[in-house]
């Protein structure tokens, strides 16, 4: 095909806008690094979460993390939840799971007793995770004036979500670049736009002691695997059902598929004789 | 359109091969159809957090003996009354009485599993089986009623020692939800 | 084109029904017998894809709306609590979210196409306006659905948007405030957005409803934009040939709709909308979903006052104008050809348009920096000088080429180029 004025003038456009747009990319992030990919097992289409790590990051969330960090929108149950950290398929009722009403009951929950008065007892597997402060407010006071974010969404409302998290964690051991000033009580950690944070490292070596299990066999708490293991556990839990959402997209992608190609031939057929 | 072997076959009333293509486009269309459907239905059943309440679990001893404790079970209120040995041999001996919802005393402690339950626990919706007001029992102010149980005080149901309903418009005796012990003192309702 | 119906009762039942309620004939009329152009392309398909993708939205809006909560305290956890609580709710949730990017890009490429072959060309004005109508009246509806999760991306951009109402001089405060129910994006106007953004779908399919009958009226426009002259020769029936052609073009659809709902349902959406919102702090960049980039991009064009009309009305009216200036557009295109198939220069500018649209489309996500404010200004002039000077000027100077002259003409004439023999006067597509 004879280059027209109309494809070069349009080739053009499309190589300055993809030009611009890679370029662009650098400047909106402004002064911050770009995450390190975490790899995840449970990244992309055929991903799945690795019990094991759910249940080790859910120990670095339960030990470190929730001292300041709620999760508000998480139950107890859904630690027992098909494909969460706790999942076993003699209970698919995770409200009945042994390992779940335990991990429950070791939290005090406050409750209203049937006289209508105020009392605490020990978790259910219905309960809300409980959150480390009574308010906001709490919250702040405790930490600075700054607000620790629920973790819930957290992997969900960051870009890159696991890999922001995971650099973030692991990347504390950084200098500032000279002539940064680190306001007294922060801290500098190049992975945080801006590059200053309230929060300081978080994580030390041998912070957390990991269960002597098969599944962890040869699996330290370093840093990095304790970095890694929490944004597992935070990516399940911003959205738990998300290996069934692959399971079942597979089935809708091959089934779609086949009803196109049957669409086809009957479009075909319908058309066979018709001059068009 | 040119005539060909396909349609004359087609015109004695048998399917032709050329329909085929149609029918199993059309099959597998519904079935899809039908595959979308089920979870646009499904999300009106009741959601996990509500399925999570659906069982709670009590300890029994927490009621002493002669009293009641309410509790909320799937948003209704249940008695977990712990009757006295005169309270359990007046809901044995009224047996045989005339009822207008005949239940043996056994029958109103049976567990759902079928297995016997513990007779010094009556556990009970408390709602009036006539129009759903709440009765008032022993260890509670006011009128109980002339068989040492429940009155309520809408209409005027009496209630026995066995929560049976022995005088008044309500058609049914206290329901029984359906309750297991796990162990001990603990039930599991629901 | 609607001429006699050709429908008749078969059965007793249909008999009764007809003499009554003569439903079963406006369904074959419309839907069976309908005698459309036989050389209809795969562009012609968009027109029932956005049927579909409006059946959809309405039915996922219907069952969120069971299970959302249009109260500020609420609202963000009850979306969350149907993502992992409500049976299936995160496949409703991705259906409708991903829904509404879908709907919108069946709706650009329908107007292009619209655009390329001058479908919207007496006698069809009243047609391609009620089009514009439903075209402004998803963006309104969208906009309020998005601000309904009640994330930071949905209370900043309905506080940049509504700030646009308070931009008309004298009476745009209150109007604004009219519309917010306060001084602020706030709760009174989560909950009337929560009742708008349900009430207004069943608006659009009402318009539908016009939109099809003012099709039906003409009858459907053709590649070669020739009237049908001859309806045995030149249309087919709309049931099957049109029914299965759409039925297959709908199914595409869906696998590219399924591709996003199943595995990459947060692509086309922004993060800190995941941030339940906070009044206190102001997300680095406000952008709205990627449909109405093009938009936003010409609302931000206008950084200088002209005359009177200070810079932030004057991106307003430059909004506003981008949308009503398509109602023009039938009466601003002077050209007697309709198809942009037999206008070699119209067809050039037109593609112009296209890449110009989404150039636009990138500035508006770009923040309001050079360059990107210099090339929102220059493809903005573009959008507007495509309709205003472009088009009327084409018209009258362009030298076109020779349309068929009929429709069974030009099928005779593709059948010959593909049969070998050279080719004609007629141009490639």
């Amino acid at each position: 095909m004879k280059p027209t004025f109309a494809r070069r003038f349009i080739a053009g456009v499309l190589g300055l806008v993809s030009v611009v747009a890679f370029t662009s990319s650098a400047q909106a992030a402004g002064e911050v690094k770009h995450p390190r990919e975490v790899n995840g097992s449970w990244e992309g289409p055929f991903g799945r979460f690795d019990r094991a790590q759910l249940q080790r990051g859910f120990q670095v969330y339960k030990e470190v993390c929730s001292g300041c960090h709620s999760m508000n929108l998480l139950h107890y149950r859904n630690l027992g939840d098909e494909h969460g950290p706790f999942y076993d398929p003699k209970y698919p009722n995770p409200n009945e799971n042994p390992v779940i009403k335990a991990i429950a009951a070791t939290y005090t929950v406050k409750a209203v007793d049937p006289d209508g008065n105020e009392e605490e007892r020990p978790g259910l597997p219905a309960d809300k995770f409980v959150s480390p402060f009574e308010n906001a407010s709490q919250a702040k006071a405790a930490n600075g004036g700054s607000m620790p974010p629920d973790m819930s969404a957290l992997v969900k409302a960051r870009h890159l979500g696991g890999d922001y998290i995971y650099s973030l964690l692991s990347g504390y051991d950084q200098t500032p670049p000279k002539g940064k000033s680190i306001p007294e009580g922060k801290y500098y950690n190049p992975y945080m736009p801006g590059g200053v944070i309230a929060m300081g490292p978080p994580l030390v070596d041998e912070q957390v002691t990991y269960a002597d299990s098969e599944a962890n066999k040869g699996v330290k708490p370093t840093v990095d695997q304790m970095s890694r293991d929490v944004v597992a556990f935070l990516s399940w839990a911003s959205e738990p059902h998300q290996t069934q959402r692959k399971i079942t997209g597979f089935g809708v992608m091959a089934f779609l598929s086949l009803l196109t190609i049957l669409l086809w031939f009957s479009y075909r057929q319908v058309w066979r004789n018709v001059e068009h | 359109m040119s005539a060909t072997n396909h349609e004359v076959a087609g015109e004695a009333g048998e399917p032709t091969r050329r329909d085929m293509i149609h029918v199993a486009t059309g099959a597998v269309a519904a079935g899809g159809a039908a595959m979308l459907a089920w979870p646009l239905i499904n999300q009106m059943n009741p959601a996990a957090d509500t399925r999570a309440l659906a069982s709670i679990e009590f300890d029994v001893s927490k009621v002493a003996e002669g009293s009641q404790t309410k509790i909320m079970w799937r948003g209704k209120p249940l008695f977990v009354r712990h009757r006295t040995a005169e309270e359990i041999a007046q809901g044995k001996k009224d047996d045989g009485a005339e009822l207008k919802d005949p239940q043996t005393d056994d029958q109103r402690t049976m567990q759902s599993n079928e297995q016997p339950g513990k007779p010094e626990y009556l556990i009970m919706e408390a709602n009036c089986t006539h129009l759903g007001c709440i009765p008032v029992g022993l260890a509670e102010p006011g009128y109980i009623g002339e068989y040492g149980g429940w009155f309520c005080p809408c209409h005027g149901s009496h209630y026995d020692t066995a929560g049976r309903i022995r005088k008044g418009p309500a058609p049914k005796n206290l329901y029984i939800p359906p309750y297991v012990y796990t162990g001990g003192t603990v039930v599991k309702i629901g | 084109m609607s001429g006699p119906s050709s429908y008749v009762p078969k059965s007793d039942l249909e008999k009764w029904l007809d003499t009554r309620l003569p439903i079963v004939r406006f369904m074959n009329d419309t839907l069976v017998d309908f005698p459309t152009p036989k050389n209809l392309n795969y562009w012609y398909t968009f027109g029932g894809i956005l049927a579909v993708c409006l059946v959809s939205q309405i039915i996922t809006g219907i069952i969120l709306a069971m299970h959302y909560v249009p109260q500020i305290d609420m609202a963000f956890n009850s979306v969350e609590r149907i993502m992992r609580d409500v049976n299936y709710g995160w496949l409703v949730r991705f259906m409708h979210a991903n829904g509404a990017s879908m709907f919108f890009l069946a709706v650009y490429i329908h107007i292009f196409r619209g655009l390329y072959y001058g479908s919207y060309k007496a006698p069809r004005e009243i047609l391609w306006g009620l089009g514009v109508i439903i075209f402004l009246l998803m963006i309104i509806t969208a906009f309020m659905g998005y601000v309904l999760p009640w994330g930071q991306m949905s209370l900043w951009g309905a506080t940049v948007i509504t700030n646009i109402v308070g931009a008309v001089p004298f009476i745009g405060e209150s109007i604004k405030t009219w519309l917010l129910g306060g001084f602020a994006v706030d709760n009174a106007t989560l909950n009337r957005f929560f009742s708008l953004h349900y009430l207004l779908p069943f608006v659009i399919a009402g318009v539908v409803v016009l939109h099809i009958w003012a099709l039906h009226v003409p009858g459907n426009n053709n590649p070669t934009g020739v009237e049908v002259q001859d309806v045995k020769k030149e249309t087919l029936p709309f049931h099957p040939y049109y029914t299965i052609k759409d039925a297959f073009a709908i199914c595409v659809f869906l696998l590219i709709f399924a591709g996003f709902v199943f595995f990459g349902p947060n692509t086309l959406g922004h993060p800190d909308n995941y941030i339940p919102a906070n009044n206190q702090v102001t997300p680095a960049h406000i952008v709205p979903e990627w449909y109405l980039l093009p938009f936003y991009a010409i609302l931000r064009a206008i950084t200088f006052d002209v005359l009177i009309i200070d810079a932030k009305f004057g991106g307003v009216i430059a909004m506003g104008g981008a949308i009503l200036i398509l109602f023009a557009l039938p009466w601003l295109d002077s050209s007697k050809i309709k198809s942009m198939r037999y206008r070699p220069v119209a067809r050039m500018w037109w593609f112009a348009f296209v890449v110009n649209f989404l150039m636009l489309a990138v500035c508006g996500a770009m923040p309001a920096e050079p360059p990107w404010t210099l090339i929102s200004l220059i493809c903005t002039i573009y959008y507007f000088a495509y309709f205003l000077v472009i088009l009327p000027v084409l018209g009258v100077i362009e030298k076109p080429q020779t349309p068929p002259a009929s429709i069974a003409d030009s099928i005779l004439q593709s059948h010959k180029k593909s049969a070998g023999v050279s080719a004609a006067a007629v141009p490639a597509e």
